[in-house]
């Protein structure tokens, strides 16, 4: 676990000197602004109801910076040779992608985090209970996290980071679209298209302020597919 | 060695042990798709010795290395480092080895000191033991003064000696080291020269270089790697003698004009050829001769001479024999290629 955090704090050290990890936190934090303005506050609604807009696109909105900030982590490294010191270093490759992950991981919480003034702009203004802010910040945490792991595996699979950036973002997309495939499939397939589903199906509980356990394990089982095909493909890499 | 989660190795084939085998690599191939860049390579390396693989471009040097780091794994074969098989104990083998890739994998952002920290805990070396590792690759590496600069603006000679020293900073039983000394100026190559020969006896490296007077004269012995197999296995006389049939020696001299030097040399057994070469160095009566023999007829040409009361003021092997050997091999390469083309 040791060489995990290691390199976590490595990571946590590159993004906070480079220019992607600022530059993707205030572009998310002023998209999240505008559209918080545009779809919560100029509209009549209850509270409630603009908390859950404010959930619905400040997720989606995370989960398009998770792919951004995803992109470079091991793709960057390959490409400048520095993944070779991992490589040849006594680390497995489950701890190097788990420590990348966990850097990841704590921008998405801290961009995530960082955008609690609104809902708390909206309790003090309005009538919401902080158990569905929790919930909601929670659903969207996971909702990135899990994008930032497929993002994760894409960039596992090439020296480029704009190819890492697309794949990273077809595999998302093509995830979020199973709710639309959920909708013209005939039953019981469409049931199973729309628990596929990375957004609307397992999302719409967290907006609304509602827990549920088997939303937050299709989230964390996701993500552990993810890492562990991210860890799969470091490992074959070495036999080519 | 202070390595975390790693157990320590006992008997004869331990880390910096004197003797034995420290590097055993049997039948080695290894594949890229349906391209064979290395195979069947078998050879041995003992503990301390500083071995140069030499080479041309693609004949498998770089993909040796890279299996010996375990940075690649072979498609065959058995390679073991310190008596751990690559495959079966790839954790073992790395803490026991330091790797330096021809790009130097440094992070730019961080400092010389910062990144070198970085890599000995990664590479296993514990909290209370880490400072005194770091300050010591950093004065081996001569990068002291540089300790708090960014790694980005280093110049390309500090970066290369940054990238030794994160490959010894954990005290590695072998150090492997891909072309280490490409794009250094003169000054930077006699002290990464100095860097590697102070690592012998201490630790086994292995090296790759192009630049072959620097192979000769830092490495104890030259492993010739042709076409993913092992060519030829000496130092540079042994190869010169073995692949080329015959040794070049200049000889300086102090005579009168009226001895028949050259006739003196000639009539020693083993010489082929005599010739007068410019001469050395200036001084009245001075005069340099190229000898071409099938052995090494040193101590007989310096019998001769004695006998003859020649003063002898230098004796020495020729310059650039390893550039023929490498002339030689790649003549045979390209008789190979030619082969597999008609076939």
């Amino acid at each position: 676990m040791s060489k995990t955090l290691l390199i976590a704090g490595r990571e946590l050290g590159a993004y906070r000197r480079s220019w992607l990890g600022p530059i993707v936190i205030a572009a998310t934090l002023l998209a999240d602004g505008l559209f918080f303005y545009v779809m919560a506050l100029t509209k009549p609604m209850l509270s409630a109801e603009a908390l859950g807009q404010f959930f619905f696109w400040a997720g989606g909105i995370g989960a398009v910076a998770a792919v951004f900030l995803s992109m470079r982590l091991v793709a960057e490294e390959r490409q400048t040779g520095t993944i070779t010191l991992l490589n040849t270093a006594p680390v497995s490759e489950w701890e190097i992608v788990l420590g990348k992950y966990l850097a990841l991981l704590a921008v998405v919480v801290l961009m995530t985090a960082l955008t609690c003034y609104m809902p708390l702009w909206l309790m003090v203004r309005g009538k919401i209970s902080l158990g569905h802010i929790l919930v909601g910040y929670f659903g969207m945490v996971l909702y990135a996290g899990t994008v930032a792991a497929i993002g994760l595996f894409a960039s596992t699979l090439t020296r480029s980071q704009i190819v890492a950036g697309v794949v990273g973002g077809v595999i998302a997309v093509a995830l979020v679209l199973m709710w639309a495939v959920g909708k013209v499939v005939d039953p019981p397939l469409n049931q199973f298209f729309s628990a596929l589903a990375l957004h609307h199906y397992n999302f719409r509980p967290f907006m609304d302020g509602v827990l549920q356990l088997d939303k937050v394990v299709y989230y964390l089982a996701v993500t552990f597919f993810f890492l562990l095909a991210a860890t799969k493909s470091m490992e074959a890499r070495r036999w080519r | 060695m202070a390595v975390e989660g790693v157990p320590a190795r006992s008997g004869p084939q331990a880390p910096g042990h004197q003797g034995g085998n420290v590097i055993e690599i049997q039948e080695l191939y290894k594949y890229y798709d349906d391209v064979r860049a290395v195979g069947p390579l078998t050879t041995t390396i003992e503990s301390g010795e500083i071995v140069g693989l030499l080479g041309l471009n693609g004949a498998g040097k770089t993909t040796t290395l890279r299996v010996l780091a375990c940075d690649l794994l072979p498609t065959s074969g058995t390679v073991r480092v310190d008596g751990f098989d690559v495959v079966d104990s790839p954790r073992e083998v790395r803490a026991r080895t330091g790797y330096l890739p021809e790009n130097p994998p440094l992070y730019p952002e961080m400092t010389v000191t910062e990144y070198l920290a970085f890599a000995a805990r990664l590479r296993g070396v514990v909290s209370s033991q880490l400072k005194e590792h770091v300050e010591t690759a950093l004065a081996q590496a001569r990068l002291r003064k540089r300790r708090d600069q960014v790694v980005g603006t280093l110049s390309h000679g500090f970066k290369q000696r940054l990238g030794i020293a994160q490959a010894i900073v954990h005290r590695p039983g072998v150090v492997v080291l891909d072309e280490p000394i490409t794009g250094l100026d003169p000054v930077q190559i006699v002290e990464m020269r100095k860097l590697v020969r102070s690592l012998a006896g201490e630790r086994t490296v292995i090296l790759s270089s192009h630049n072959l007077s620097e192979i000769s004269e830092t490495c104890d012995r030259l492993l010739v790697i042709q076409d993913g197999r092992v060519g030829a296995v000496g130092s540079e006389a042994e190869l010169s003698e073995s692949l080329l049939g015959q040794v070049n020696v200049v000889l300086t001299v102090r005579s009168g004009p009226e001895r028949d030097v050259a006739g003196l040399l000639s009539r020693v057994e083993s010489v082929t050829r005599v010739e007068t070469a410019s001469p050395s160095e200036p001084g009245e009566g001075v005069q340099s001769f190229a000898v071409t023999a099938t052995a090494d007829v040193r101590p007989d040409l310096c019998r001769r001479l004695v006998e003859a009361e020649v003063d002898i003021i230098a004796v020495r092997r020729a310059a650039h024999e390893l550039e023929n050997v490498f002339l030689k091999l790649a003549g045979a390469d390209e008789d190979r290629a030619e082969e597999e083309a008609e076939a």
